[in-house]
């Protein structure tokens, strides 16, 4: 494309076009600039006052106006990487069945459907998860899962303690659901890359459909799918709605177990930030978020340089 | 054991678990679906259409207030969001496509896309509401309209993108400036991409509960006021899906009910609009 047209030209009119849409997009740019200067700027009594203990510090107590980040980032990165573990499998399921084994005509309608599931608005699967999912959750699956992995050393410790249902461990696997459609869009999407003369080389050799997804199709698609991955751990880490009705709100740090009530930053600012009085209060629900922004911001990056460089390897092999 | 045999084995096993995979997904949506329309239709009567959200104590009550308030964040976030993103989505695919500011604005975009909306809630809250001094629907707009703006920028210009090169270059040879070109041309061609993407942005925003909890924050009055806070149907079922009283929680699955199936309902239009477009 070229370059927009100096107003000497008598094209004056390109000229304005060329740099009112320029405009716009230096306004994109704007945007997380500002927000992060923003963030900044709002936070700055807190940065002040706890310096890097904020970040050190487990104690979480608005009437003694003192205040650390330790427990809702803990939550945060717990039910995010809980959540990362159940979706992981399960999307690599879906991918799989969707670019290998689903018959051509229900490839589409499957597709849409697992798509649905990203449609569906946070606070329907808060509302649902605390409602329906939470009473079956905790009468049936958490008594199962203390008694079988619960009985396993070291791993145990995650299983223990009061079937509540709220907690943890409820609100990551609510997580987990929201997170699947998109890590298993971007894996359908970058195993149908793969060059099918790749695929059918194998197949020609004798390999069974399982040897070809795993000795072609993943190694060909590793970064893709990693940058997925990527993509679905930003997604959860920033999701708000359905962990604030699952997770338990809780600002106190009673143990390692899954099946205790914790908080996430995203619910700290949902459940708090209106009801904030003091100002060192609200500069610290700021600062979490600045937190949350920043950790997102690199996660969400990293994603897209891995999905970057998988379309440019692409353009290069075939 | 055979080799052969063995590989037959973990073959079967793992499709089996792929099958399994998909079943497990598909059983999460089936579950969530028939619970929102089981327990929102029974809440559903002509009450939520007429009478206002009930104030605490009361049980009676419907949710005029919080549709209208949404209805009316949802249309000024679109009106406000659209021209912004398609002209920014333009300068991606028509003018910066190899330039260093088209690059940074595509990668940042694509985060912005995925950002956590309460962010954009704080953000509206410390650049607006604090300086202003109270939260109003006006905020609560502003939210909504930052986070359509990056989902028309993304569609617009992979549509743009997808129009050849040949129909601008005719455009051209027959002398039209390059601003007419896309707004008469490429753009045109493009229309039903770019209204796919309006209309799940419109999905994606009417849901959004997190940026609006503290810039419209919600009323439980009539408000069509946007500099005061207004209702709106997100929060409100959230408010009343936490309370412990049974009327609040059936008005909360019949607000559910509306959203799903308006969010769901757009998004199954779009892919059909689009394909029937696209078919050629």
């Amino acid at each position: 494309m070229t370059s927009p047209t100096p107003p000497h030209n008598s094209h004056f009119g390109d000229w304005l076009f060329a740099n009112l849409t320029r405009l716009f997009a230096v306004l994109t740019l704007l945007t997380l600039i500002g927000i992060l200067i923003s963030l900044i700027v709002g936070s700055w009594p807190a940065i002040e006052r706890f310096g890097f203990g904020f970040l050190t510090s487990g104690e979480w107590n608005p009437p003694m106006d003192r205040f650390g980040a330790l427990i809702p980032v803990y939550g945060t990165l717990v039910t995010s990487l809980v959540a990362l573990v159940i979706a992981v499998p399960v999307s690599f399921g879906i991918a799989l069945f969707l670019t290998e084994l689903s018959p051509p005509w229900l490839r589409r309608p499957l597709g849409t459907a697992i798509e649905l599931l990203a449609a569906i608005p946070s606070i329907v699967y808060g509302m649902w998860g605390l409602l329906v999912f939470v009473p079956i959750f905790s009468q049936y699956v958490q008594p199962l899962l203390a008694s079988t992995l619960g009985n396993v050393p070291l791993l145990g410790m995650l299983f223990t303690g009061a079937p509540l249902g709220i907690g943890i461990l409820a609100a990551s696997v609510i997580l987990a659901i929201m997170i699947i459609p998109f890590i298993a869009s971007v894996m359908r999407d970058v195993f149908e890359v793969t060059p099918p003369m790749l695929k059918e080389s194998a197949y020609g050799v004798g390999a069974t459909t399982w040897e070809v997804v795993w000795n072609v199709v993943w190694p060909y698609t590793r970064v893709g799918v990693v940058g997925g991955i990527m993509l679905g751990l930003g997604r959860a880490l920033g999701e708000t709605m359905a962990v604030t009705f699952l997770i338990g709100n809780m600002n106190v740090f009673t143990g390692v177990s899954l099946f205790l009530p914790g908080n996430s930053i995203a619910s700290a600012l949902a459940n708090e930030f209106a009801e904030a009085e003091s100002p060192i209060y609200t500069a610290s629900l700021i600062e979490l978020g600045l937190l949350l922004f920043v950790i997102t911001f690199i996660v969400l990056s990293l994603s897209k340089l891995l999905l970057l460089r998988m379309n440019r390897q692409e353009g290069t092999r075939t | 054991m055979t080799l052969y045999q063995r590989r037959r084995l973990v073959n079967q096993l793992a499709l089996g678990l792929s099958l399994a995979a998909m079943v497990f997904g598909l059983f999460w949506l089936g579950w969530i679906l028939f619970t929102v329309i089981d327990l929102g239709i029974s809440g559903l009567s002509l009450r939520l259409f007429t009478e206002m959200t009930p104030p605490p104590g009361s049980s009676e009550g419907g949710l005029i207030n919080a549709i209208v308030g949404s209805l009316i964040m949802v249309g000024l976030a679109t009106a406000i969001g659209t021209p912004v993103g398609i002209m920014a989505g333009i300068y991606l695919a028509e003018y910066g496509r190899n330039t260093w500011l088209g690059s940074a604005t595509r990668f940042i975009n694509d985060i912005l896309l995925s950002a956590p909306s309460i962010i954009i809630g704080l953000f509206v809250y410390a650049v607006y509401v604090a300086q202003v001094g109270k939260f109003s629907g006006f905020a609560g707009v502003l939210a909504l309209a930052l986070i359509v703006v990056p989902v028309v920028i993304r569609t617009t210009e992979n549509m743009l993108q997808l129009v050849p090169n040949s129909l601008r270059e005719a455009a051209f040879a027959l002398g039209a400036p390059k601003w007419a070109v896309i707004l008469q041309v490429t753009l045109r061609a493009s229309a039903a991409g770019v209204v796919t993407g309006i209309l799940l942005a419109v999905a994606r925003i009417s849901g959004e509960t997190a940026p609006l909890l503290f810039t419209a924050l919600s009323s439980q009055f009539w408000s069509v006021n946007l500099n005061e806070p207004m209702a709106n149907l997100p929060v409100t079922i959230f408010k009343f899906a936490m309370s412990p009283f049974k009327d609040w929680q059936e008005l909360a699955w019949a607000g559910v009910f509306l959203i799903t199936l308006g969010v769901l309902g757009l998004n199954i239009a779009t892919r059909v609009v689009f394909r029937e477009k696209h078919k050629l």
